[in-house]
């Protein structure tokens, strides 16, 4: 036996202060494990709704203003759809959707509209408002925000892009107002040198409120033959991740794409960084009080627990024990508490958070398994940090106190 | 010459108020020596015991163990002092409640790092040698007083010690009890060698002694080797 021995021998005599001391320490453990669980579901949540916001990025040609993209001028300046491939090959982090874009005027059966070319796949991803009226399903995966992904129902997923082919569109709700066209009508535009190039109506957009319920969208790579400007395109929105743009992804862009102009969309981008900084400096608020309740708790339990083997420290002082001694043999019941306590208190924050969320928080929570050795961590360091002083006082017992006892 | 005191004393500040609880005590005990000290409440019995154990620090005084001062030592010193050179056996028995006899006759050699296989060897000969052979896995309140008081005796014995410091041994026991404690004391006293120095209000104790030293208000007031 030795002084350890002897401190796990009171652990498993004392039961009722055992079970008091871990539910004490299990407790703080499970509170930190469960409000941090939240906190991260809900960063990811924020994060989510705040992609649903769109494309955050504009890459535009040398010279083009926003304007020029929204008004579709005839003679706004273009850029090789090449760029696109550079920007992918370049892997820079927080790029999680590219979608070029060729937009030019056009008269559709005599009525004025704006046409857009656009790359179905990508172009799902970067219209959430289409995804949110159940029109589209791709799946955005948001690699800035860890593993989760989103909204991937398979009986949606490209219900319609699967059937945009170079002869289809889509078409605005305003515009096919304007048209008297409806799914499945034929609409017929003019190639360059005026031949009829005829497109199915593949599906009719729902109303978004937005310069979209105007414009018709076709197939990027046949409304570059229409136009016989080679591959060109006019605009490359990206769905840039919001830590990313705080951390310069524009400037990196441009630094990928030297001859164009890589603007954010301020709004967007400002509610975005705002919202991020919002979370963290909850989540860190909440990490402190909680760390600082469960130290307490810890700490509490271990100063009761000293106090109430005052005698046997005076004995073991008495008979020679030094102070660095007893103070290791207290430390040590605190981390064999420490780690029980920690694990248990993970197993539990997290059970009842990951049970709990859907129905009552309204969030996915997902077990943190990183989380298993930095609760353990935690739990020993507040244990031994809360046992440090009345261990230290524990050591400075008089023990001549109790040899006069009684 | 085990223990020598000069002028040995202990004041305390109660307040704005001293109280010499010792005053210029001069003691020498002898290897082997049975020392009962005597003398009534409040007289400063325990402090002596206490401040030779390093429990206490003297105001004054020098006090001296072998060849060794030991007034000036620190702290560490005196806890390596008090697992190498005393056992104790105090009046409330001063057994962890939750180590069974052999358990906490074994803390002296836990104190001091010794094999497990050798504590246990050795508990478990001082227990038979207190009679309590059959009860080395009995928690203390598993036994009488008298049966604590001699785990209490084997317990002060387990390091082998120069001396066993003993305050009211007897105090918590009836006569007959009593009388079985002091006889082991005695009897350990003379085969071990053993110096053994016993506080005690009781005149009936304080016979077990070879020696007898009478405190009075912190001072020795008599001091003499007692008749066999």
């Amino acid at each position: 036996m030795n002084l350890a021995g002897v401190a796990w021998k009171e652990l498993s005599h004392r039961r009722s202060s055992l079970v008091s001391g871990l539910v004490a320490i299990t407790l703080g453990i499970a509170v930190i494990v469960g409000v941090r669980s939240v906190t991260i579901a809900s960063e990811h949540a924020v994060a989510v709704k705040l992609d649903s916001l769109g494309a955050n990025v504009l890459v535009l040609p040398q010279g083009a203003t926003v304007d020029d993209y929204h008004t579709a001028d005839i003679d706004a300046p273009t850029f090789p759809e090449e760029y696109v491939e550079r920007m992918v090959t370049s892997a820079l982090l927080g790029v999680e959707n590219i979608s070029p874009k060729l937009t030019r005027r056009r008269k559709a059966e005599g009525i004025g509209l704006v046409v857009t070319g656009i790359l179905p796949d990508s172009e799902v991803a970067s219209k959430p408002t289409w995804q949110l009226e159940g029109l589209e399903g791709a799946t955005v995966e948001h690699v800035c925000s860890g593993s989760l992904g989103a909204h991937a129902d398979p009986r949606l997923q490209r219900k319609v892009i699967d059937i945009l082919g170079e002869d289809e569109c889509l078409l605005g709700a305003q515009a096919a107002k304007r048209l008297g066209k409806k799914e499945g009508d034929k609409v017929e535009l003019r190639d360059e040198h005026g031949k009829p190039v005829t497109l199915t109506i593949g599906a009719v957009l729902p109303e978004t409120g937005t310069v979209d319920d105007d414009r018709l969208f076709m197939h990027l790579h046949a409304m570059q033959t229409m136009l016989g400007i080679g591959h060109q395109v006019s605009a490359i929105e990206v769905m840039g991740c919001c830590e990313q743009i705080s951390d310069g992804l524009l400037g990196k862009l441009r630094n990928v794409l030297p001859d164009t102009r890589v603007t954010g969309i301020k709004q967007i981008v400002s509610t975005q960084q705002e919202t991020n900084q919002l979370m963290d400096k909850i989540s860190w608020g909440i990490l402190v009080i909680v760390l600082l309740v469960g130290g307490l708790s810890i700490g509490n339990y271990m100063w009761g627990n000293v106090t109430q083997r005052r005698r046997e420290i005076g004995i073991l002082r008495m008979l020679g024990a030094r102070r660095l001694r007893i103070i290791g043999m207290l430390l040590s019941k605190a981390i064999v508490l420490g780690v029980v306590g920690g694990l248990l208190g993970y197993a539990l924050g997290t059970g009842v958070v990951t049970a709990m969320g859907p129905d009552t928080l309204g969030l996915q929570v997902r077990a943190l398994p990183s989380w298993i050795a930095g609760s353990v961590a935690l739990a020993v360091t507040v244990a031994v940090l809360g046992s440090l002083l009345p261990a230290w006082l524990a050591s400075r017992f008089d023990p001549s106190a109790n040899m006069q006892e009684i | 010459m085990l223990l020598t005191t000069e002028n040995l004393g202990k004041r305390y500040q109660r307040r704005d108020v001293s109280v010499d609880a010792l005053r210029d005590v001069n003691l020498e005990i002898q290897e082997n020596a049975f020392v009962a000290v005597t003398g009534p409440s409040g007289s400063g019995k325990t402090t002596l015991l206490l401040t030779l154990a390093g429990l206490l620090k003297p105001t004054a005084g020098r006090i001296r163990f072998r060849d060794t001062q030991l007034e000036g030592f620190s702290d560490a010193q005196w806890a390596s002092f008090r697992h190498k050179n005393l056992g104790f056996v105090m009046q409330n028995f001063s057994l962890v409640p939750y180590l069974s006899a052999r358990e906490n006759v074994t803390l002296p050699l836990v104190i001091a790092g010794s094999k497990g296989k050798q504590q246990k060897t050795r508990a478990l000969e001082l227990l038979e040698r207190v009679g309590l052979g059959d009860r080395a896995d009995h928690l203390p309140r598993e036994l009488s007083a008298g049966q604590q008081q001699r785990v209490a005796i084997a317990r002060a014995l387990a390091n082998e010690p120069a001396l066993v410091l003993a305050d009211e041994p007897t105090g918590n026991l009836d006569p007959a009890l009593a009388n079985d404690v002091l006889k082991l004391l005695g009897d350990l006293n003379a085969e071990h060698g053993t110096a053994i120095l016993m506080v005690t209000h009781s005149p009936e104790a304080a016979r077990a002694g070879t020696h007898r030293v009478h405190i009075e208000a912190g001072c020795v007031v008599e001091a003499a080797a007692q008749p066999a």
